[in-house]
C-alpha cells in the first residue's frame, strides 16, 4: 500500500517536473520581444526609418548568432507620427497588450520625454536615441542615452560651436540665438544661453519660431539688423533647410552661423543645399576624413547603405543609423552580462560598464548620457553642385572640434566663405 | 533693434510674395469649401501630390516643377472629376455629406499621404531649379527667385480663375450653385455637373499650388497638414466664396506673419494671425469681401 502510495506520489512528481522543464525549454524557446515606438510617419520619419533599419540589421545579426541568451529577437513597434502624444500609449499597450520584455526608446527628444513618467513608474531601464538633455527634468537613475553629447548635454552639444567662436580672432563679443519652438531647439538654446553667459558675449537676438514656418527670410533680416558677430541655429531638417536658403538669400553677414542645424547631417539635405552649406558652421557625428578613426562603422555602413537606398532613406548613414545600431549593442552586452532581463541588474550593468559599438567605446555618466562628449564642429567648404558621391569622400567637410578630431581650423567670416 | 526703412520694405515685400503662395493653396478650398459646400479636408494632401509629381519629373528628367504642375494639372482636374462624383453619390445625395463627408476627406488624406510614404518613402524631398537660389536686389531691398516666381504665376492663377468665374457662363453658374440650386436648375443647368467641374478645377490648382510648395521648401508625406488650418484661415478671412476676398486674406496673414516675425519676434505670427481673423470673424462674420 505504502509502495503505491509512494509509486503514484513519485510519478506525480515526475510529471509536475517534465511539465516545469518543458515550460522553461518552452520559454526559453520564446523570441525576446522588444518594443518600442518609431517616427515613421511625420517631420522625422526619415530618420526614424533609418533607425529602424539600423535595428533590424542589429536584430538579424544577433538572430544569425542565435539570439541572446538563446532566445531570438523580435520587434514590436508602433509608428509614433513624430508626435509626441501618441507616446504615451504607444508604450502602454507595448507593455500592458504585448507584454514586451524590453523596450528602448524612439528618435529625438520631441518623443523620447513623453514616454518617461511611464518608465520611471514601472521602474524600466530605458535605452534610448538621440534625446537632447532630457534626464535633466527627471533624473531617473535607470535612463541611458546613445548620444555622443557628453554628461552635460545642453552645454555639450553647443561646445565645439562657441569653442570655436572664442578661438576667432578678434574675439566676437555678440551672439544671436534662434530656433525652432520645440524640445530639442528649446534645451539647444538653454546650453547655447549657458555659453553667452560663460563666455560674456552679449545676446543680441533670442527668439524662436514655429516648427511650420514657410519662408525664414524675415527672421534673418531680424537677426541681421541686430549684426551679431555668431549666430547660433537650432532647427529641425525643414526649417534649417529655411533658414540657410534664407541666410543666402538675405546675404547674412556675420562671422559664424549654424551650430545646431538637424538635417544637414542627412544626405537629402546635404544635397538639396549643396553649395548653400558652404561657410556654415555645424554639428557632425562622423567625417569621411576621420575614416581611419572609425574603422568599425566600415562594415555597418556596407549592409545599411545596401538597405538605405531600397528603402529610399539616408543613403549616407553617418549620423543616426550606427548609433541606433550602437544602443542596441548596449542592450545585448549588458543582458548577456547579466544573464537576465531584471530591470534593476541591467541598468547597474550599464552604470558600471565600458561597452564596445560600432560607434566605438561607450561610458555613461551618473544621468545616463555619454561619460564624454563626442560632438563634432565641422564648417562645411568646397561643395559643388548636389551630387551625393562628394558627401561620401573626404575634403566637404573640416573637422574644428574636438581636439583629437581636428582637421582644420575655423574660416570666417561666413558670408566669405560661402564657397 | 533698429527699424529701418529697407527692414520695412523688405517686409512689406515678404509679406505680399508669401501671400501669393498662400493665395494659391487656399484658392481650391475657396471654391471647394466657400462656393460648393464641400469640405475637402484633403485638399493639401493634394497639394503634396503636386508636390511629388513635380518632384519626380524634375529629378528625373529635369524640367521646371511649375511648368511640370502646369501640364499636369489636366490629370488633377479629372481625379477631381472623379473624387466628387464618389462623394456625390455616397453622401451628398443621400444628404450625409456633413459628418460622413468630413470622414470621406480624412480617409483620402491619410490615403494619399501613405501612398505617398509608400511611393517615395519618408524622406524629405526638394527640387532644383534655375532660380531656386537666386535673389534679384533693388538697392536693399531682396526678391528672392524661390518666392518671386510662385507669385507671380499664383497672380496669374488666381486672378484668371476669377475672371473665369465672373466672366464666363459656367463661372457664373458656379457663382450661381453657391447661392441657389434650385434656382440654377429652374434655368436649365445640373447643379451637380457644375459642381463635379468646379470641384475638379479647385483640385487643378493644388497640382500648380504643390509645385510652389516643393519650390519653397522641402516637403514629406506628411506636411500638408500643417496647412489644413492655414488654408481654411485664409478662405474664411477673405470671405467664404469670394475669390478677391481669398487673396486679399493671403495677403493680410502673410503681411502679419512678415510683419511679427520681423519686429516682434516670430514664435508670435501665429497668435498674431488667428488673433486677426477672430477680430475680422467679430466685426465682420462674412469675412472681409465675404456677401
Amino acid at each position: 500500500m505504502t509502495g503505491t502510495r509512494f509509486s503514484t506520489l513519485g510519478r506525480a512528481l515526475c510529471a509536475l517536473g517534465l511539465a516545469l522543464g518543458l515550460a522553461g525549454a518552452a520559454l526559453a524557446q520564446q523570441p525576446l520581444k522588444i518594443g518600442f515606438g518609431m517616427s515613421l510617419t511625420g517631420p522625422l520619419a526619415g530618420n526614424g526609418k533609418a533607425a529602424l533599419i539600423a535595428m533590424e540589421i542589429w536584430r538579424d545579426d544577433v538572430n544569425a548568432k542565435g539570439g541572446i541568451l538563446g532566445r531570438k529577437v523580435e520587434f514590436v513597434y508602433y509608428d509614433d507620427q513624430t508626435s509626441p502624444a501618441t507616446v504615451p500609449g504607444i508604450y502602454t499597450k507595448l507593455l500592458d497588450v504585448d507584454k514586451v520584455d524590453l523596450v528602448v526608446s524612439g528618435y529625438g527628444t520631441n518623443v523620447i520625454a513623453p514616454a518617461m513618467p511611464i518608465m520611471m513608474q514601472r521602474n524600466i531601464t530605458f535605452m534610448t536615441l538621440f534625446g537632447l538633455n532630457v534626464n535633466s527634468k527627471f533624473s531617473y537613475d535607470r535612463y541611458f542615452q546613445i548620444m555622443p553629447a557628453g554628461p552635460n548635454p545642453a552645454v555639450g552639444w553647443s561646445q565645439g560651436f562657441f569653442d570655436a567662436a572664442m578661438s576667432m580672432n578678434p574675439k566676437p563679443k555678440t551672439v544671436a540665438l534662434v530656433g525652432a519652438d520645440a524640445e530639442y531647439p528649446a534645451m539647444a538654446l538653454e546650453g547655447a544661453r549657458e555659453h553667452a553667459k560663460k563666455t560674456g558675449l552679449k545676446i543680441v537676438y533670442d527668439k524662436t519660431y514655429p516648427p511650420n514656418t514657410v519662408d525664414y527670410s524675415p527672421i534673418v533680416r531680424a537677426i541681421q539688423a541686430t549684426n551679431p558677430e555668431i549666430v547660433f541655429v537650432a532647427s529641425y531638417p525643414p526649417d534649417s533647410a529655411g533658414m540657410v536658403r534664407s541666410a543666402n538669400e538675405v546675404g547674412l553677414k556675420t562671422r559664424m552661423f549654424g551650430g545646431g542645424l538637424v538635417g544637414p547631417q542627412f544626405a537629402a539635405l546635404k544635397t538639396q543645399l549643396g553649395p548653400l552649406l558652404n561657410g556654415v558652421v555645424n554639428y557632425e557625428f562622423y567625417a569621411p576624413d576621420l575614416g581611419s578613426k572609425f574603422p568599425f562603422l566600415e562594415k555597418f555602413l556596407g549592409k545599411y547603405q545596401a538597405r538605405a537606398v531600397v528603402e529610399k532613406v539616408d543613403p549616407l548613414g553617418f549620423y543616426l543609423p550606427p548609433y541606433a545600431y550602437a544602443m542596441m549593442q548596449v542592450l545585448d552586452q549588458a543582458i548577456t552580462a547579466t544573464k537576465g532581463l531584471d530591470q534593476a541588474k541591467l541598468a547597474e550593468y550599464i552604470h558600471k560598464s565600458e561597452f564596445d559599438t560600432f560607434v566605438g567605446k561607450v561610458r555613461f555618466a551618473k544621468n545616463g548620457e555619454w561619460a564624454a562628449s563626442r560632438v563634432m564642429m565641422t564648417q562645411y567648404h568646397g561643395i559643388t553642385g548636389n551630387d551625393v558621391e562628394q558627401f561620401k569622400k573626404p575634403g566637404r567637410l573640416t573637422v574644428l572640434s574636438p581636439k583629437e578630431y581636428k582637421t582644420g581650423d575655423l574660416k570666417a567670416p561666413y558670408h566669405e566663405n560661402k564657397k | 533693434m533698429e527699424v529701418s526703412g529697407a527692414l520695412l520694405a523688405n517686409a512689406i515685400i515678404a509679406g505680399l510674395l508669401l501671400g501669393g503662395f498662400y493665395a494659391a493653396v487656399s484658392v481650391g478650398i475657396s471654391i471647394s469649401f466657400g462656393m460648393l459646400d464641400v469640405v475637402n479636408i484633403a485638399h493639401p494632401a493634394f497639394i503634396i501630390l503636386g508636390s511629388y509629381i513635380a518632384y519626380i519629373v524634375n529629378d528625373q528628367f529635369g524640367f521646371d516643377p511649375i511648368v511640370v504642375s502646369i501640364v499636369v494639372s489636366p490629370l488633377f482636374f479629372l481625379l477631381g472629376m472623379v473624387l466628387y462624383r464618389i462623394y456625390y453619390l455616397c453622401f451628398e445625395r443621400r444628404g450625409q455629406e456633413s459628418l460622413r463627408g468630413l470622414a470621406f476627406f480624412f480617409g483620402i488624406l491619410f490615403i494619399t499621404e501613405v501612398a505617398l510614404v509608400l511611393i517615395f518613402g519618408v524622406d524629405y524631398r526638394m527640387v532644383n531649379t534655375r532660380y531656386g537660389d537666386v535673389t534679384w536686389r533693388m538697392g536693399a531691398i531682396d526678391f528672392p527667385m524661390r518666392l518671386v516666381v510662385p507669385f507671380l504665376v499664383s497672380m496669374v492663377m488666381v486672378i484668371g480663375i476669377q475672371l473665369f468665374l465672373t466672366h464666363t457662363f459656367f463661372g457664373r453658374a458656379v457663382l450661381a450653385v453657391a447661392q441657389d440650386q434650385l434656382a440654377l436648375r429652374l434655368m436649365g443647368v445640373n447643379p451637380v455637373r457644375v459642381k463635379e467641374l468646379a470641384f475638379a478645377i479647385s483640385i487643378a490648382t493644388a497640382s500648380v499650388a504643390g509645385a510652389f510648395l516643393i519650390v519653397i521648401q522641402p516637403v514629406q508625406p506628411a506636411i500638408g497638414r500643417e496647412y489644413i488650418g492655414l488654408v481654411f484661415a485664409v478662405c474664411v478671412l477673405g470671405g467664404m466664396g469670394s475669390i478677391w476676398g481669398t487673396l486679399l486674406g493671403a495677403f493680410v496673414l502673410g503681411l502679419a506673419e512678415t510683419f511679427t516675425s520681423t519686429f516682434f519676434g516670430p514664435s508670435w505670427a501665429p497668435a498674431v494671425s488667428f488673433g486677426l481673423l477672430l477680430a475680422t470673424l467679430a466685426f465682420r462674420p462674412s469675412g472681409l469681401l465675404g456677401r
